[in-house]
């Protein structure tokens, strides 16, 4: 019988008003891999954050090996040996990978004695087989690269309680496959692992126990075999009826959009698409996979028109709009959901009513003259609050302190709200719970009946399987073909991916 | 006369070094500091006061790195544990610098002390041309020097300097890495601060011994500019720093040689040079080649819900 390496009692936390955590009990063992599942909001992050000393929790106690003990800082977590790789990376974007991992190793002399330290790494990068050039400056490796490094970086510190939030949100089918095995391998070890995933696949195949948190509640905790994909979602979410996405068979026979050759470039001069050409028909869903990082985020700001090509050709309707400005792409009919939705998507500090008015507050609905209408303003707002039911705190709230499946909702009303031809939507359902994604789902294909053509680009093979009518590959700026999800298996999409053919 | 003007160079460019490495060291925290100006006239002026009163060049030095550390601390305090507006603060100090050395240092005014004698390095001074112009100079050079090489070993080579960078590029990565990272920035303040002072004593007790009000003239500007110039490297602003004093040497030399270009013209030359370099600097920054730490001038805020 394996020891309780962490027990959290009766945690509590809340922001302004807004209760985060609300009397959460979670017992932690070694060498098990527990999930941590729940919606967006649900306060996962939260509790994360409270254990690793970001957060100072309300009241509430948390005991390491049956002591009770007060994590102040960051620091006191390290101490406990509590490490976590962040959804968003801790790292030095700047420095080195070696320069990163000095961070977490205990380095007694003032100097850095580099020749010894450097073996040391790569001692340690054996001892795990993991191949990564310790000279490079992070942002110079993949995603999936830079993931490892933050493993690594608990793995030097003996952490013997790893939080993982969201580990395969950027990997690719096989990339997860092998962290899987890596987890199983640090389980063998006696290590405690806190897992957080959507992905109820991989909750499935890898998890020993699950906890399900529910609007900052402990709703239950689960032991390998007695639970199963069905249970977890109806614990997770309240509400049911969204299981279910219906979508009506089509023929497509009308091009909407052709993209032809097109070439662009980033800031660093190197390639985003190369000779990328795609097609896409009325009404129909084409998904986009691909590891992120191979130029799904220039295809979506070039065909918003927020990049300009270096050559090739985007024909919307028989009309060549390459060079238009993206408020002309905007009123020839494509929409636009942001990868980043608090940056892109949204004016943070405004509220919801201005922010759905964001791309069509000059046009006559909304204005007297130059100057703005509020009445008018004010009378979309709840059309669209109602429609898409998006729950704010009090009327005229910064739309930032929505929750993120809010803020999703928000820049849906706002871009479905003059009927475009075409949606854009990069990563619409990153970082959201099952029930807010579920919504996204529900409303393009709504959309599709409709005869709106959506390219959703995702990291989601789910996703894409479930609700595409194609799907098309991007691998280092290439489209490399397209597969029909009926047959396509999340193998062959996995190799192609990788580049494979 | 080549010989001469690099003499000139060296000792107009010092003062404006030493300004640079502080601030270096400052955003290399993720703080900007524009009270550089400031600091540097309140280095000089409690530098002058206390060598006049004490008659000891060294006293003044520390006196001159320490009040002004002070008072850059007050910025570094606002910018950590008040989060305040960086550009606010900064702005703030260079305008009480200003005010309050130029109050309090009436009675200074007009006169003299000893200032720093040169020293003549044996051997390396007799290089022609070249010799007695660059190895023939007062202690404060020789120190500016040295400090841009122990900065940046400090900077690259050590567990302190690692840290600091991180702090400024990443702070959140340093807090999980558990680096205390207000301790950190308000060190930062602290001895880039000092320097900037060090920069304005080397006026008041070398360059010309003497108080002056509002003397530093610009220089703490130019210095802020000089960092992104030099992108944040030492050895740069080493290179910046001269380009600077050079550029003051030769207008200085083509006015005492009684050129007709009216001299308000030739006053403006490092000015105008400020601009170009910004503006070139800026074009690299825009074009990705940037190595400015990625969270200048942001607040740190552990509980900030992003």
């Amino acid at each position: 019988m394996s020891s309780c390496i962490l027990k959290i009692e009766n945690i509590t936390k809340s922001f302004a008003g807004f209760i985060a955590n609300k009397n959460v009990n979670l017992e932690i063992f070694e060498g098990e891999i527990h999930t941590i599942l729940g919606e967006n909001g649900a306060g996962k992050s939260t509790l994360m954050n409270i254990l690793t000393g970001l957060y100072r929790p309300d009241s509430g106690n948390i005991y390491i090996n049956g002591t009770r003990v007060n994590i102040k800082s960051p620091k006191d977590a390290l101490n406990y040996k509590i490490g976590m790789v962040h959804q968003h990376f801790m790292l030095v974007n700047n420095i080195s990978v070696f320069e990163n991992l000095l961070l977490s190793m205990k380095l007694d002399s003032f100097v850095i004695n580099e020749r010894k330290l450097k073996s040391k790494v790569k001692e340690i990068l054996r001892e795990f087989e993991l191949d990564i050039d310790i000279e490079m400056p992070v942002w110079k490796l993949s995603i999936g690269q830079q993931q490892w490094v933050e493993l690594i970086k608990l793995l030097i510190r003996d952490s013997k309680i790893l939080i993982l939030d969201e580990p395969t949100a950027v990997l690719t089918p096989q990339e997860s496959e092998f962290l899987f095995t890596f987890l199983t391998k640090l389980k063998s070890q006696n290590k405690a692992i806190i897992f957080i995933s959507h992905k109820m696949k991989e909750v499935m195949t890898l998890s020993d126990k699950v906890t399900i948190l529910k609007k900052g509640e402990t709703v239950k905790t689960l032991n390998r075999g007695e639970f199963d994909e069905q249970l977890l979602a109806e614990l997770m979410i309240s509400n049911k009826e969204h299981l279910k996405l219906e979508k009506s068979a089509k023929v497509f026979s009308k091009q909407i959009l052709k993209i032809k050759n097109l070439n662009v470039k980033n800031d660093k001069g190197l390639s985003d698409l190369s000779d990328f050409s795609l097609e896409l028909f009325e009404g129909e869903i084409l998904g986009i996979a691909g590891i992120t990082g191979n130029g799904q985020k220039a295809l979506a700001e070039v065909l918003t028109g927020l990049k300009k090509p270096l050559s090739g050709q985007i024909i919307v309707n028989d009309q060549d709009i390459t060079y238009s400005t993206s408020k002309s792409k905007y009123i020839s009919g494509i929409a636009h959901i942001p990868e980043d939705r608090k940056t892109m998507g949204i004016a943070p500090d405004l509220s919801v009513d201005e922010n759905l008015i964001l791309k069509n507050y000059s046009s006559d609905k909304f204005t007297n003259f130059f100057f703005l209408n509020k009445e008018k303003i004010k009378q979309n707002a709840r059309e669209q609050i109602e429609k898409y039911s998006i729950k704010m705190g009090y009327d005229g709230i910064p739309v930032r302190l929505l929750s993120g499946g809010n803020i999703q909702k928000v820049i849906i009303a706002r871009e479905l709200s003059e009927n475009p031809l075409i949606l854009v939507a990069l990563y619409p359902t990153r970082g959201l719970d099952v029930g807010s994604a579920e919504y996204v789902h529900q409303v393009i294909l709504d959309s599709r009946e409709k005869g709106m053509s959506t390219i959703l680009i995702s990291e989601d093979l789910d996703e894409l399987l479930k609700i595409s009518d194609r799907i098309a590959v991007m691998f280092r700026g290439k489209n490399m073909g397209y597969l029909s999800p009926e047959s396509a298996t999340k193998t062959e999409i996995g190799l192609l991916m990788s580049g494979k053919k | 006369m080549i010989s001469i003007i690099i003499d000139a160079t060296i000792r107009a460019g010092t003062s404006i070094l030493y300004a640079t490495l502080g601030e270096i060291i400052i955003e290399r925290s993720g703080i900007i500091n524009l009270g550089i100006e400031g600091l540097m006239l309140i280095g000089a002026l409690s530098g002058f006061y206390t060598t006049y009163t004490t008659g000891s060049l060294f006293l003044g030095v520390i006196s001159a790195v320490l009040i002004a550390g002070i008072a850059g601390l007050i910025h570094g305090i606002l910018c950590t544990y008040f989060k305040g507006n960086q550009i606010v603060s900064g702005l703030a100090l260079t305008m009480f610098g200003i005010g309050i050395t130029a109050v309090l240092g009436k009675k200074m005014v007009g006169q003299t002390i000893e200032g720093f004698k040169r020293i003549e390095i044996p051997f390396l001074s007799k290089i022609p041309v070249i010799g007695n112009s660059i190895f023939n100079q007062d202690i404060l050079v020789y120190l500016s020097i040295v400090l841009v090489f122990v900065i940046t070993f400090v900077l690259y080579k050590t567990v302190w300097g690692l840290n600091l960078r991180t702090v400024g590029e990443n702070p959140y990565a340093a807090d999980v890495a558990g680096i205390n990272v207000t301790a950190y920035k308000l060190w930062a303040t602290f001895i880039g601060s000092g320097l900037a002072g060090l920069g304005g004593a080397y006026l008041s007790l070398a360059y010309t011994p003497l108080w002056i009000e509002n003397m530093s003239a610009g220089r703490g500007w130019i210095a802020v500019a000089l960092v992104i110039f030099a992108s944040w490297s030492c050895k740069r602003a080493l290179f910046g720093a001269y380009f600077f004093g050079g550029i003051s040497a030769i207008q200085l030399r083509l006015q005492a040689m009684g050129t007709t270009i009216s001299a308000h013209i030739l006053q403006m030359l490092p000015y105008i040079f400020t601009i170009v370099v910004l503006i070139i600097a800026t074009i690299k920054l825009e074009k990705g080649y940037s190595s400015q730490p990625e969270s200048l001038g942001l607040v740190y805020d552990r509980e900030d819900r992003k």
